[in-house]
């Protein structure tokens, strides 16, 4: 079903420096994940599969690797004579650079001024899940909320860069809202995704920006909660929280969780991304490869054991690498070893080359690097 | 009124592909899996954007349901141009009645309307069941520098093998001076790979020639180029150097999966300046598990893999469950192979299944007549029970019930 009065609203740019290695040179959006995703192809797929058709993602800067991903947004079904994608680039007078989310969606004034859908999706690019928000957007009909945010109920994940702890009542109604640290106890955490009203966002977005207030948690969130209904959407999936390249190391590793792979890439709601028409990976003979996750156009010698290897890697003979995340078109020589290592895309690794990171701090190896 | 194209290409992609039996049962043989990803008729496809034409014609007839659907919009080959782009052709009524494709010959005669839309000077004409990689531009610069009015492209096959083709016979200028259908004692080794080039005016001409012939069998090699040469029209034969393999068997399809596993694979599908274009299934890469072992092998997207592989060919979906083996086999989209199953010198169609300690197919060196060994062939959904076997060369069109182990 398409079609459902819905608008989505991505973020492609907040939480940059949770992952200040891989954003240096693109989006947050951009950051290469999951052997052949970027990171938005998370948001952009479960709000296509939920029936949303038309999407705003807001950048700020270095964006052109978000845009080169995206294109006419044809690998999500965007490409669209009504409706379908739309890049939102800074835009205003003089200094038109956001600074936060209010003054980022005061941006993007006319965009939300000319939606003629009744509701918004809010969403940032931090939370990989597979998430159908036809069922938020049920809950919120059924509650008549005025803000739905969606939550997790667990450990809320280290060093997020908004971490929200909500309190709810038995009908999941949010009684308090409170802005603290993972303490390191179960709570009901925000994964930072709302859906309003499209007039009522608009109404705060001007409250707020009239007054100077410039916190979306504080001046949105925690002011409305006495006088507005906001719910909570408890998301019972699997979250993999990117809040600095610890947890990008480790949610890329939850791959290779079987049950992880299966929730995350449901095919009754594929997750899309640019097609690269790589031929399938072709295995050696001799190659050793266990517990791995392995995209297309990869050709294999060598030995790799608990690694997520993107499209077009190659690895050597007598190789060795393990629990690395190997990105696209990397080439690793002949007798090369690499261990607890992250790295990005076109890096070459000659022949023989030994380079050990460890679990906690996994090496990371910028773009194009020779090693 | 559509822009003039210089060169337009036609596909036959219409007939039943009957030697691929149970591969064939609902679906047409370009549609057919092939190389882990691809399908047949990607090939014909991408060597035609990849030499610049982007109008083509692709003939339907038999079972055409998959192969419309798998061609859409043309998008995943650039075909989904403005004017161009890729058209399914199937039969249809007319105001005189309507026929089926009698033969290519007049499948083609049958869109004369399509083509002349187009006002091309050449049109190429090639098949859907062939596997190469070839710059039609080159060709046509060929059959164009000799002012022919057709232009078939040969190739060299062992003289040992040359009775089984239609063989070229041509003088030193590359002028073909006589055809020669599957040839008792072969003149020379230039096979025709079915693949031509024509002026279209000429095309034209003597389809319509072959056409008002009610003795014609209305089929290009049979029939009009026969007739063109009697006439005295230039035909050239054009040498292709390069992979090239007719997929029309069983042998033959295995064969040329296989030939991708060779390490000095002669077919390069990862040559970004000449890539092979194909519709990519929507799934995450794919998962190779603890208990894992591959060996020279082909894995795509989507499968799971924690069995053996040797000389294996997974398309996309697969799952190959531990203990289970597959050797020297290809694997379709979806196909499921369970724990401790084996897998060996075998095809095995979408989405079937093969129960748990099962065994398909036998290595040559088990099989005690030679004559009774062959590739086994499991049909699309086909499930293969527990414990049964599948002796070579069977070919599996109906679910094979559980055996219960003594």
């Amino acid at each position: 079903m398409r079609g459902n009065n819905v608008v989505g609203i991505i973020f492609s740019n907040m939480h940059d420096d949770a992952l200040k290695d891989v954003t240096n040179i693109r989006t947050f959006g951009s950051v290469p994940f999951g052997g052949r995703y970027r990171t938005i192809d998370f948001p952009l797929s479960n709000m296509v599969n939920s029936g949303v058709n038309k999407v705003g993602v807001i950048t700020k800067s270095n964006y052109q690797s978000l845009m080169d991903h995206l294109g006419s947004g044809k690998a999500w079904d965007l490409s669209r004579k009504r409706e379908g994608l739309f890049i939102l680039p800074p835009f205003g007078n003089g200094n038109s650079m956001y600074g936060n989310r209010i003054e980022a969606l005061d941006g993007i004034s006319n965009f939300l001024n000319n939606c003629k859908e009744k509701y918004v999706i809010l969403c940032d690019c931090d939370m990989v899940c597979n998430l159908d928000f036809k069922k938020v957007l049920d809950a919120h009909l059924d509650t008549n909320a005025d803000i739905t945010v969606v939550y997790k109920n667990g450990m809320m994940p280290a060093d997020l860069s908004e971490p929200v702890e909500l309190e709810l009542n038995g009908q999941d109604k949010v009684t308090d809202i409170v802005a603290s640290v993972s303490k390191g106890e179960k709570c009901s955490w925000s994964m930072g995704i709302y859906v309003m009203k499209k007039t009522y966002l608009q109404q705060k977005i001007g409250e707020a920006v009239s007054r100077n207030r410039s916190n979306f948690i504080r001046d949105i969130l925690q002011h409305s909660v006495l006088e507005d209904k906001i719910y909570g959407y408890k998301f019972d999936g699997y979250v993999g929280a990117l809040t600095s390249m610890q947890s990008y190391f480790g949610v890329n590793m939850d791959l290779m969780k079987i049950e992880v792979l299966r929730d995350l890439f449901n095919p009754m709601r594929p997750i899309y991304t640019k097609v690269r028409d790589e031929m399938p990976t072709r295995y050696g003979l001799g190659s050793v490869v266990t517990n791995s996750i392995i995209a297309d156009g990869c050709v294999i010698e060598g030995e790799v054991e608990n690694c997520v290897l993107f499209r077009g890697v190659h690895v050597g003979k007598g190789a060795k690498i393990s629990n690395c995340i190997i990105m696209q078109d990397t080439v690793i020589g002949d007798n090369t070893v690499l261990n607890y290592l992250v790295s990005d895309k076109d890096v070459v690794f000659n022949d023989g080359k030994v380079m050990l990171g460890v679990e906690s701090y996994p090496v990371y190896v910028c773009k194009g690097s020779v090693v | 009124m559509y822009p003039k194209q210089e060169c337009i290409a036609m596909l036959l992609a219409g007939g039943q592909g009957s030697r691929l039996y149970a591969l064939t049962k609902k679906i047409a043989k370009p549609a057919v899996p092939f190389g882990g990803k691809y399908r047949i008729i990607d090939f014909p496809l991408s060597n035609c954007v990849n030499s610049g034409i982007d109008t083509v014609g692709v003939l339907t007839q038999y079972q055409p349901l998959v192969l419309n659907d798998y061609l859409g919009n043309g998008q995943p080959w650039d075909l989904d141009t403005m004017y161009g782009g890729v058209h399914a052709l199937p039969p249809y009524q007319g105001t005189h009645g309507a026929d089926w494709y009698k033969g290519t010959a007049n499948a083609i005669y049958q869109n004369i309307p399509f083509i002349e839309r187009y006002n091309p000077d050449y049109v190429v004409i090639l098949s859907g069941d062939h596997i190469y990689k070839m710059d039609y531009s080159e060709m046509l610069a060929y059959h164009k520098a000799h002012k022919a009015a057709c232009t078939i492209a040969a190739y060299q096959v062992p003289m040992e093998e040359a009775s089984r083709f239609g063989i070229l016979n041509c003088n030193e200028d590359g002028t073909i001076y006589e055809f020669d259908e599957k040839p008792k004692v072969p003149k020379s080794n230039n096979a025709s790979m079915g693949i031509y080039i024509f002026s279209w005016d000429k095309l034209r001409k003597y389809l319509e020639m072959d056409e008002a012939n009610p003795d014609s069998s209305n089929d290009f090699g049979k029939d009009v180029l026969p007739a063109m040469l009697n006439a005295g029209e230039k035909m050239v034969a054009w040498k292709f150097e390069g992979y090239w393999k007719d997929v029309g068997t069983i042998d033959s399809l295995w064969e040329a999966n296989m030939d991708l596993l060779d390490p000095k694979d002669p077919l390069d599908l990862s040559d970004p300046s000449w890539r092979i274009y194909t519709r990519n299934p929507v799934m995450p890469p794919h998962f190779v598990g603890r208990n894992a072992d591959c060996q020279n092998s082909l894995v795509t997207e989507g499968c799971v893999v924690n069995g053996k592989l040797e000389f294996a060919i997974l398309f996309e979906g697969v799952q190959v469950e531990t203990g289970a083996q597959v050797t020297d086999s290809i694997i379709m989209p979806g196909a499921k192979v369970m724990e401790g199953a084996v897998v060996q010198y075998a095809i095995v169609a979408e989405d079937a299944v093969i129960g748990p300690g099962a065994v398909v197919g036998e290595r040559p060196e088990n099989v005690e007549n030679k004559d009774d060994w062959g590739i086994s062939v499991i049909g699309s959904g086909v499930k293969i029970g527990a414990n049964a076997v599948v002796k070579a060369k069977a070919m599996v069109e109906e679910d094979v019930p559980e055996v219960t182990k003594q």
